[in-house]
């Protein structure tokens, strides 16, 4: 787990074209997952703003794949995932489950809404 | 049969046959003396499915079986390129499924029947009931001189072929000729066709690399249940059309949701392909007559 936080850490500062550091007491957001959506399914960000998404899930195992920043996680029962991510830009980023999940995987997914 | 008489019979008999004409493979035929034949490709038949996108879900199935049969010319082999089922979290009701999709297509006068599996029939279980009922999830099999590959894109759920099926990709490879004639069947895109609709295969861009340096590869899928044709550099892939309901064109809307039922048209956006493969390879969109 820690080796795949690190992992993540790294993938985001490249993807957001950023080298800022998370800072301690950065925002947390949390999502929930369970069959067959996330709760809440829409987040508001704010450009520039460090923020680390904490997710966790209800039921099984899902994914959390946000293809535009090249970013994606495995969200397991009992654990913590954490996903650092400084948004560079305004405007809505999809993500979705990507562990196929049941009937009505194909719905599972959410908004990730960056404002000024 | 020559292109244009498959049309003409087509027409007369009524189904919605549309040729895509173009040559099957980019480079020089390899074999030019190979015999002629062709197979027919079903898709996404989703046996088990209830819901509003397809009202008659329990007919369509043994419409495009009776379509397919009465083909005068019947194919050397059909192939089947995932979720012969719709998913269940229930392994009793799967199995269930799985048995009952099996009787209706053993109607099929063609016996040469091949399978894969797709998402809703691996994902839940690794390929285990799969497996019980219709053996190894990736294969390989020539016929008459054309070396077909069926990769494993969904018992993985996480969308992989893994590392252990590409070393195995890579062995077979290994043994073919760079003018060889390669298909490959499977049932998720390999390539990046829409990643914010999940319609790729996480490591299939290490698929097309070991693909890559043959010169006559294509490759036919399932999963997005449309006709849709891209390459990747020189390789064909070719989606096909489902059995159960139509999916958008990628892009089009912003949810992948099912397009909407049309009762004047039921059988709209659904049908099988046949593909012929000679000097003059065809790919022609058959309707389901009935649907
Ligand atoms: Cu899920």
């Amino acid at each position: 787990m820690i080796q795949r936080r690190v992992f993540l850490l790294a993938a985001m500062a490249t993807a957001a074209g950023t080298v800022r550091l998370v800072q301690a007491g950065t925002n947390e957001v949390r999502i929930s997952a369970k069959k067959f959506e996330f709760n809440p399914a829409e987040v508001r960000l704010k450009v520039g703003q460090p923020v680390v998404l904490v997710l966790t899930s209800e039921d099984r195992i899902h994914g959390f794949k946000v293809p535009d920043l090249g970013l994606r996680a495995e969200i397991v029962p009992g654990q913590e995932t954490r996903v650092a991510l400084t948004p560079d830009k305004t405007g809505q980023i999809v993500f979705f489950c990507d562990v196929f999940c049941g009937d009505g995987h194909e719905e599972m997914g959410g908004t990730l809404i960056v404002e000024a | 049969m020559l292109p244009q008489d498959r049309r003409a019979f087509l027409k007369l008999s009524g189904l919605a046959g549309v040729a895509f004409a173009s040559a099957l493979f980019p480079g020089h035929p390899a074999s030019a003396q190979a015999a002629d034949f062709h197979f027919i490709q079903f898709s996404d038949t989703h046996w088990g499915y209830r819901g509003p996108a397809n009202p008659d879900a329990e007919h369509t199935l043994e419409k495009a079986v009776a379509t397919v049969n009465v083909l005068p010319n019947q194919p050397d082999f059909i192939v089947f390129t995932g979720d012969l089922t719709h998913t269940t979290d229930d392994p009793v009701e799967r199995r269930a499924r799985m048995k009952r999709f099996r009787e209706i297509v053993s109607a099929l006068r063609v016996k040469d029947v091949r399978f894969m599996p797709g998402e809703h029939d691996a994902s839940l279980d690794k390929g285990e009931a799969y497996k019980e009922f219709f053996g190894a999830p990736y294969y390989t099999f020539d016929h008459k001189g054309v070396h077909f590959i069926a990769l494993d894109n969904v018992s993985d759920p996480a969308a992989k072929l893994g590392d252990e099926q590409l070393a195995w990709l890579a062995a077979d490879l290994k043994q073919r000729h760079a003018d060889d004639r390669i298909v490959v069947l499977t049932h998720r895109p390999l390539f990046d066709l829409m990643p914010s609709w999940d319609w790729t295969t996480a490591d299939g861009a290490k698929a097309i690399e070991l693909l890559m340096p043959y010169k006559n590869v294509v490759v036919f899928y399932g999963h997005i249940h449309q006709e849709h044709h891209q390459n990747t550099g020189h390789i064909a892939h070719h989606a096909a059309k489902s059995l159960i309901f139509a999916l958008p064109v990628p892009g089009s809307q912003p949810r992948r949701a099912p397009l909407p039922y049309d009762a004047a048209s039921p059988g709209k956006g659904l049908g099988v392909r046949d593909v012929a493969m000679a000097q003059t390879a065809k790919l022609t969109e058959v309707g389901i007559s009935g649907a």
